[in-house]
């Protein structure tokens, strides 16, 4: 149907509606009331009100009206834009007229939802509407863009959530390039030992999928490199990535490790960060057998081929004093280049997923639990290494003495629900603690100690897993470790004392153990600030990445096609991150197979016959959309860039910038429409 | 037939605005054959009461210039407007309030008492005499006009058909002004008879302007050796040129000096101060609120340097709430 062109001088004829959202509105606005006096108003040719504004019957009313009474401009006031101005700019079209002859008031996140005062609330909603009758004459037939988008897809973070997702995304025929800042894919999920409630072994799911991901013609791997900038928008975003140095030729080298044999270094002697800090690597390493890619690298730092500390500029400088060894080991293969320098990549992409996942909470930040002070407190995942078959013991557990602990106690809730550090619940630790008592008592047949807050157990099977648990015979104490210090009876051994109430008995506990294990929370990423604004996503106040919609749009961000899969968005267990990882790849190859994006025509365009070309508003533009025109002598705006922030439109010192739906007359009418009481 | 009469009147004014009518040099030959002035106090003697008895409507446009701010200027603008087909608000003071309209940032007491009262220059051997509405003098009495509570623009008082501004107009606008009213070429009613493009489009400098201005501070004229051939604001002085109407030819620029701002903001836009503000306080390089601060220092006055000719027009609120006239 062909929308119906408002005529010149046409008088305008308003319908304005108000929903009773059940009670949701109704409850607290006089909907019957406000109804009767927007009808009052100039220009306003139908008022209503109805219990259900957006289903089917309250759409076909509009419409119905809109055919019968002649209508050309609807105003309907329900609830927020964000949910259903879409349904009732389609309502408005259905009806023959052009969809941005509509206005929509939020009465109820506005209104009802926080006020209490049925009166004052029934006279807020009158000047929120009255406002919207005012602007909405103004209101011109505008066009929805359609711009093209580029089907590669970028995702940040190569844990199982980024290996999930680009997977899903490379199966499907897309490009993906997947950024890693770590030399290795494969993220938390390869430093864990078994997986809850089906203990199977986490390496042995996940790594057929790391190898799948190095090898997939559709990858793009780049580990060991970080997004450094993020410019354009959905369909278009333009990323620089930078490739640091690893002084290993990715295409050249083979994964061989000959080079690692061959080091100087005869013994691994550094810290290895992959095992945090419990084993030892060499200078020239790769962080773990099944590493994707399989591809050593060096840390200059250590090297004896460089000299050491950084230039002012964060590089290093060969010192050339090595023997090189590892070069000689090489030989034709010639992937080792001690010259190599950061690159930086520019690639363009259509959308992006942030699979940037999490930190585990630093358990010096409760002193009182002795991690850093005790040789034998532990944080969770240093366990998940020591009883990892991979890992520096190779699977067997034994403390920092040597030894094999005969009694462990494990703390609930370090850095989680706790008022000093971090008020959430982790979400995965009451079943990683399970998990790990179980694997403690079949690796040394301890007696351990569980204490909890609550035991946490929802999900599929979890009940279950932990019922198997406690007929295990685990200790499950119900109470919070006030304190752990060393056993006053012990002088030696290092033996510690866990003094908790056990809230169940009321009775003070001091049970001498030999290791502590502390179950730390999950908190947002070190870089997700930093992220945040790169990729201009919003942050809950904890700091992890907002969802659009906690229930209709949860892998969506306010960001039009960026995604968010995994732990970046709040803390889950593997199942949850991997289901919306293939969530956060279905929205994007939505996308994708649409072929274009439809664009809100809110955007600014410049008055070319009143610029004075004073070039003010073209560094303020965000999205980079304004250009100066060097023969005209003005400025330009490239609306397939903008993105309606309004910025330019502010700024310009002539009043020469326009932007659609916000117009001056529409929002000062508005403004003069909600204060005419 | 005869001639057109025409009447010049000032409200709060310097008196430049009379000036410039008379820059108008051999020009105002051509005008003053060509109508009949009525009304011309700075010029030529006459009387209200004559004006009172003309009949309304016969003086074909009355070019007003001045701010309005006591009761006798009111009662002038009700009723030039009266008597004239076009009431021309002639000049910044007409046009925004001008210079005058400054004083809207002080109550009346504090400007009466500080001129009056306070001020170090005062003479009467120490006496602090306010002026009084009403005196007598050899038994007879003598008045004086009541100033009013908040300077006002003409059209603040009376309806307006249009608007020349400057401070003051400029010859060329005037000349054009008063030739289209002549041969009745006349734009919609309301209209400002002066270009609406900003400045920047006549300036010299335009093209010396940078892309990115990114102030790290701004410097007064005294402050400041300016280089005669760039943007004034890429050598950080404020110049209100990119917020002001064109139609002067640049001629402050042209004197090496910064553009004030004197021909008011263009059609598309209500408030001249708030605009530059938006525009050159987003182009401050600081981010941080302290690092932005210092870069504002350099700006002392700020309603004087962005709002020199607007305040009364302005979507500031003024100092007082008070009617205009009331006590």
């Amino acid at each position: 149907m062909k929308p119906i062109v408002p005529k010149k001088h046409e008088p305008i004829r308003i319908g304005f509606y108000i929903c009773h959202c059940g009670t949701n509105i109704a409850g607290m606005v006089d909907v019957e009331a406000v109804a009767k006096y927007i009808g009052t108003l100039p220009n306003v040719a139908v008022s209503r009100h109805y219990k259900y504004m957006c289903s089917d019957p309250g759409q076909e009313l509009i419409q119905q009206d809109i055919r019968e009474t002649h209508l050309n401009r609807i105003v309907v006031a329900a609830c927020s834009p964000q949910l259903h101005e879409h349904t009732f700019r389609m309502a408005t079209a259905a009806g023959g007229l052009n969809p941005y002859h509509f206005q929509m008031v939020n009465v109820r996140e506005h209104d009802s939802w926080v006020h209490t005062d049925r009166v004052e609330a029934t006279r807020k909603a009158m000047a929120l509407a009255r406002a919207a009758v005012m602007r909405v004459p103004h209101h011109k037939p505008l066009e929805v863009k359609k711009v093209a988008i580029n089907p590669n897809v970028l995702i940040v973070g190569g844990g199982i959530g980024g290996i999930h997702a680009a997977l899903t995304l490379a199966n499907a025929g897309k490009m993906v390039y997947l950024v890693e800042k770590e030399p290795t894919i494969g993220g938390h999920m390869a430093k864990f030992d078994k997986t809850f409630p089906t203990l199977d072994c986490a390496m042995c799911v996940l790594s057929p999928k790391m190898a799948a991901v190095g090898s997939h013609p559709n990858i793009h791997l780049w580990t060991y490199s970080e997004v450094a900038k993020v410019d354009g928008y959905v369909g278009n975003f333009k990323v620089s990535v930078r490739r640091k140095e690893r002084y290993i030729l990715e295409d050249l080298c083979t994964g061989c490790q000959e080079c690692v044999n061959a080091c100087v270094f005869k013994e691994p002697k550094f810290q290895d960060e992959f095992n945090l800090g419990l084993g030892k690597r060499k200078p020239i390493y790769l962080p773990f057998p099944q590493a994707i890619p399989p591809v050593t690298l060096i840390d200059p730092e250590v090297c004896l081929n460089f000299k050491r500390g950084r230039n002012p500029d964060g590089s290093h400088t060969v010192s050339d004093k090595c023997k090189k060894t590892c070069v000689e080991a090489c030989g034709d293969r010639k992937a080792i280049d001690f010259k190599q320098q950061e690159e930086i990549k520019e690639i363009t992409v259509g959308t992006i997923i942030m699979a940037t996942g999490f930190q585990i909470f630093d358990a010096k930040r409760t002193p009182y639990y002795g991690y850093g002070i005790y040789p034998n407190v532990y944080n969770a995942l240093e366990i998940e290494r020591l009883i990892n078959a991979s890992g520096p013991t190779e699977g067997e557990l034994v403390m920092r003495n040597g030894q094999s602990p005969k009694k462990v106690a494990i703390v609930h809730c370090v850095g989680s629900r706790d008022e000093n550090t971090n008020r959430w619940c982790s979400r995965v630790c009451c079943l990683y603690s399970l998990k790990l008592a179980h694997l403690i008592k079949e690796h040394t047949e301890a007696e351990v100690y569980n204490f909890y807050i609550d035991m946490r157990t929802p999900g599929k099977s979890m009940e279950e897993f932990y019922n198997r648990v406690a007929e295990e015979g685990m200790h499950l104490i119900r109470g919070r470790v006030a304190d752990v210090y060393p056993d006053p009876n012990d002088g030696t051994t290092g033996r510690l004392v866990v003094q908790a109430e056990d809230t169940l008995t009321n009775k003070i506990l001091k049970i001498p153990v030999d290791m502590v294990v502390l179950s730390v929370g999950l908190e947002p990423h070190p870089e997700a600030e930093n992220l945040r604004r790169m990729f201009n996503l919003s942050c809950s106040s904890e700091g992890w990445f907002l969802e659009r919609h906690p229930k209709l749009a949860p892998v969506n961000t306010f960001t039009d096609g960026i995604f968010l899969a995994g732990c970046c968005q709040g803390p889950k267990d593997i199942p949850d991150t991997v289901a919306q990882a293939g969530a956060a790849a279905a929205e994007a190859l939505a996308l994708i197979d649409k072929g274009h994006i439809e664009q809100e025509p809110n955007t600014a365009y410049i008055l070319a016959e009143e610029c004075s070309g004073c070039k003010s508003c073209i560094p303020l533009c965000p999205y980079t959309a304004i250009a100066f025109d060097e023969t005209k002598k003005k400025a330009i705006i490239n609306e397939a860039l903008c993105k309606g922030c309004g910025t330019c439109v502010a700024s310009c010192p002539s009043g020469s910038i326009v932007q659609n739906l916000f117009e001056d007359a529409e929002i000062f009418s508005e403004i003069d429409g909600v204060l005419a009481d | 037939m005869s001639k057109p009469k025409v009447a010049f009147y000032w409200c709060a004014s310097c008196g430049g605005c009379e000036e410039t009518v008379v820059d108008l040099a051999e020009d105002i030959l051509g005008v003053v054959e060509a109508v009949d002035i009525v009304l011309w106090p700075v010029a030529m003697d006459f009387k209200y009461k004559e004006i009172e008895d003309m009949p309304d409507k016969s003086i074909t446009a009355t070019l007003l210039n001045g701010a309005v701010r006591s009761t006798e200027q009111e009662e002038m603008a009700h009723l030039m407007r009266r008597k004239s087909q076009f009431l021309i608000a002639y000049g910044s003071c007409a046009v925004n309030g001008g210079i005058p309209g400054l004083a809207n940032q002080f109550t009346r007491e504090q400007i009466l008492k500080y001129n009056y009262e306070d001020a170090p220059t005062l003479g009467n051997g120490g006496q602090k005499i306010r002026p009084q509405l009403k005196s007598t003098e050899d038994g007879r009495e003598l008045s004086l006009p009541e100033l009013h509570n908040v300077v006002r623009s003409l059209d603040q008082v009376v309806e307006v058909d249009y608007y020349v501004p400057g401070c003051p107009p400029t010859p060329n606008i005037t000349k054009t002004a008063i030739t289209a009213l002549l041969e009745g070429r006349l734009p919609p009613k309301g209209s400002v008879l002066a270009p609406d493009i900003a400045l920047c489009e006549e300036c010299d400098r335009k093209a010396s302007k940078p892309t990115n201005l990114a102030f790290t501070e701004f410097k007064r004229t005294h402050q400041k050796l300016i280089d005669p051939t760039q943007c004034l604001l890429a050598q950080g002085v404020v110049c209100m040129g990119p917020a002001t109407r064109s139609g002067c030819g640049a001629q402050c620029l042209g004197g090496n000096m910064p553009c004030t701002g004197c021909f008011g903001p263009t059609s598309r836009v209500r408030d001249q101060g708030l605009k530059i503000m938006s525009s050159l306080c987003a182009n401050v390089a600081p981010k941080e609120e302290g690092d932005i601060s210092k870069v504002l220092e350099g700006i002392p006055d700020p309603i004087g340097t962005f709002y020199r000719y607007g305040l009364a027009k302005s979507m500031l609120r003024r100092k007082v709430n008070l009617p205009a006239n009331g006590k």
